[in-house]
C-alpha cells in the first residue's frame, strides 16, 4: 500500500503509467461519449412536454456532473498536497483547474441555451445557476492564485489551502442560494435512485456521463504529463525521453 | 512606522500565557492603527461614497431606495471590508513583525484570531455604527435599520475572518489587491445572501430570529475554522518570501 503511495509521488512513474492508460481512456471514453450523444440526440424518444429541446441534457448533465466532481477531486488532491507534500497532487490541481472551469462554463452555457425555449429566458438568478456561477469564480480564483505565486512549492500549498477553503464553502453556498431563490428542477440523475425517465433516455445519458469522465481522465493525464515535462525539464529521464522521441 | 513590541516577542520566556499573548496582539494592533487615523477613516469614507453612488446612479426614488437599501448597504460594507483587508497583515509583513509572530510558542491560529478581531473592531464595528445614518438616508424604516445593524454586527466579523485567509494567501504578491478580491468575493456570497435576506424578511414583517441564528452559526463556523486556514496560509506566504 505505502509502496504504491510512494510510487504515486514519483512523476517519472506516473508519466509511464499515464502513457499506457491514455489510449484506453481516450478510445473507450470517446466511443461511449459518441454512442451516448448520437443515441441521445438522434434516437432517444421525444419528451412529451419539452419536445426536442430536452435533448441538451445529454451534454448539459455530463458537463455539470463533471464540473462539480472535478472540484471535489481537486480538493482531495489539495489535501494530499498539504499533508504529504506530494508533487503529483499539485500537478493534478494545476492541470485540471482550467478543464473544470471550461466544463462549468459549458454547463452554464448549455443551460442558458435550454432555458431560452423552456423558461423563456437565457439567464435567471436561480439557485442552481448562481451556485454554478460561483463555482466558476472559485475555479478562476484557483487559477489566478496559482499563476500569481512564482515559487513552485509555496504556490502549490497556497492553492491547496484555497481549494480546501472553497470546498468547505460549496455546500454553504449551495444551500444559501437554494434558500434564497430556486427554479431549477432537482437533480435529474441520482446514483442511488431508480431514474424517473424511461431507459431509452437514461441509458444514453449514463453513457455520455461515463464517457465524459473517461475523456476527462485522458485529458487530465495529458495535461499532467505536459506539466511534468515542464517542471522536470532538468532531470535526466525527461531529457532522455525527449531525445528518444526524435527531436 | 512605529511598532509596539508584542509582549514576549523578544524574550525567550515561554511562560507567557496564550490569552495574554492574544490580548497583547489585539491591543498592539489597535494602538498601531490609531497612530495612523487616516487609514482607519478611509474604509468608512469609501463605504459612505459607495452608498452615495446608488441614488445618483440608479434612482433617487424613495420606493426604490427603500427596497434596495439593505442590499446597497450590505454590498458597500462588504466592499469596504474587502478594501481594508490589505492592511491586516501588510505592515507587519513589511517590518518583520509577522515573522516574529509566527515564531511565537503560542498557537499561531489564536494570534491570527486576535488579529482578525482587532481588524473587525477597526473596520467592521465603525461600519455598523455608521449604518443607521446611511439607513435613514436611503429611507429605510426604523425596524429594518435595527435589523440591518444586527445583521451587520453578526456578519462583518465573518467578513473579517474569511478575509484574513485571502489576505494571508496573497501576502507579498504583486497584484495582491485585485487577486484578494477575486479569491474572497465568492466566499462572501452566503453572508451577503443571509444578511440582506434577513432585512428583507424584517421589512415584510416576518420573524427574523431563525435567519439571525443561521448568521450566528456562520460566525461560529468562521471563528473556529478561518483562523486555522489563515495561519496555514501565513506560514506558506512567509516561507515564500
Amino acid at each position: 500500500m505505502w509502496q504504491i503511495f510512494h510510487k504515486l509521488g514519483s512523476p517519472k512513474w506516473f508519466f509511464g503509467i499515464a502513457s499506457k492508460l491514455m489510449p484506453w481512456l481516450l478510445w473507450v471514453g470517446a466511443a461511449m461519449l459518441v454512442a451516448g450523444i448520437v443515441w441521445g440526440l438522434g434516437f432517444a424518444p421525444k419528451d412529451y412536454l419539452q419536445g426536442n429541446s430536452y435533448r441538451i441534457i445529454f451534454i448539459h448533465v455530463p458537463a455539470a456532473f463533471l464540473a462539480q466532481s472535478v472540484y471535489i477531486m481537486m480538493a482531495v488532491a489539495g489535501l494530499v498536497t498539504l499533508v504529504w507534500r506530494m508533487k503529483l497532487a499539485d500537478v493534478f490541481v494545476r492541470a485540471v483547474a482550467p478543464v473544470g472551469a471550461i466544463l462549468t462554463f459549458l454547463a452554464l452555457f448549455t443551460g442558458a441555451v435550454w432555458g431560452k425555449p423552456t423558461w423563456g429566458t437565457w439567464w435567471i438568478w436561480d439557485a442552481r445557476l448562481t451556485s454554478m456561477l460561483i463555482l466558476l469564480f472559485l475555479y478562476f480564483g484557483v487559477m489566478a492564485l496559482g499563476a500569481a505565486i512564482s515559487d513552485e512549492k509555496s504556490s502549490a500549498r497556497a492553492v491547496a489551502v484555497l481549494v480546501l477553503v472553497g470546498v468547505v464553502n460549496i455546500p454553504i453556498i449551495k444551500y444559501s442560494v437554494e434558500w434564497w431563490n430556486t427554479l431549477h428542477q432537482p437533480a435529474t440523475f441520482k446514483l442511488t435512485e431508480k431514474p424517473s425517465m424511461p431507459a431509452e433516455m437514461w441509458v444514453p445519458l449514463l453513457l455520455s456521463v461515463l464517457g465524459l469522465y473517461l475523456i476527462f481522465g485522458w485529458l487530465a493525464c495529458l495535461r499532467m504529463q505536459t506539466e511534468i515535462l515542464v517542471r522536470e525539464g532538468r532531470t535526466r529521464w525527461v531529457k532522455e525521453l525527449v531525445q528518444a522521441r526524435g527531436n | 512606522m512605529a511598532t509596539e513590541p508584542v509582549i514576549g516577542l523578544r524574550s525567550p520566556d515561554l511562560s507567557v500565557g496564550t490569552v495574554t499573548a492574544m490580548k497583547a496582539v489585539f491591543v498592539r494592533d489597535l494602538k498601531t492603527a490609531f497612530r495612523q487615523p487616516q487609514d482607519l477613516l478611509n474604509p468608512l469614507l469609501f463605504f459612505v461614497m459607495v452608498v452615495t453612488l446608488f441614488p445618483l446612479g440608479v434612482s433617487p426614488e424613495v420606493s426604490f431606495l427603500q427596497q434596495a437599501g439593505s442590499g446597497i448597504l450590505w454590498v458597500a460594507a462588504l466592499l469596504s471590508v474587502l478594501l481594508s483587508l490589505d492592511h491586516l497583515y501588510r505592515h507587519d509583513f513589511d517590518d518583520g513583525t509577522l515573522e516574529q509572530l509566527v515564531l511565537q510558542p503560542q498557537p499561531l491560529f489564536l494570534l491570527v484570531l486576535a488579529k482578525s478581531l482587532a481588524h473587525w473592531v477597526l473596520t467592521g464595528l465603525p461600519l455598523v455604527l455608521l449604518t443607521p445614518v446611511l439607513g435613514i438616508m436611503v429611507h429605510m424604516e426604523g425596524n429594518s435599520v435595527v435589523v440591518l445593524c444586527l445583521t451587520l454586527l453578526i456578519g462583518t466579523p465573518v467578513l473579517s475572518l474569511i478575509g484574513s485567509i485571502g489576505a494571508a494567501l496573497t501576502l507579498g504578491l504583486r497584484s495582491a489587491g485585485v487577486l484578494l478580491s477575486l479569491l474572497i468575493i465568492p466566499l462572501y456570497i452566503p453572508v451577503l445572501i443571509f444578511g440582506t435576506g434577513t432585512v428583507t424578511a424584517a421589512a415584510e414583517g416576518a420573524p427574523v430570529e431563525a435567519q439571525l441564528a443561521l448568521m450566528g452559526a456562520f460566525l461560529v463556523l468562521a471563528l473556529t475554522l478561518a483562523p486555522f486556514a489563515s495561519a496555514a496560509a501565513l506560514r506558506i506566504s512567509l516561507s515564500n518570501s
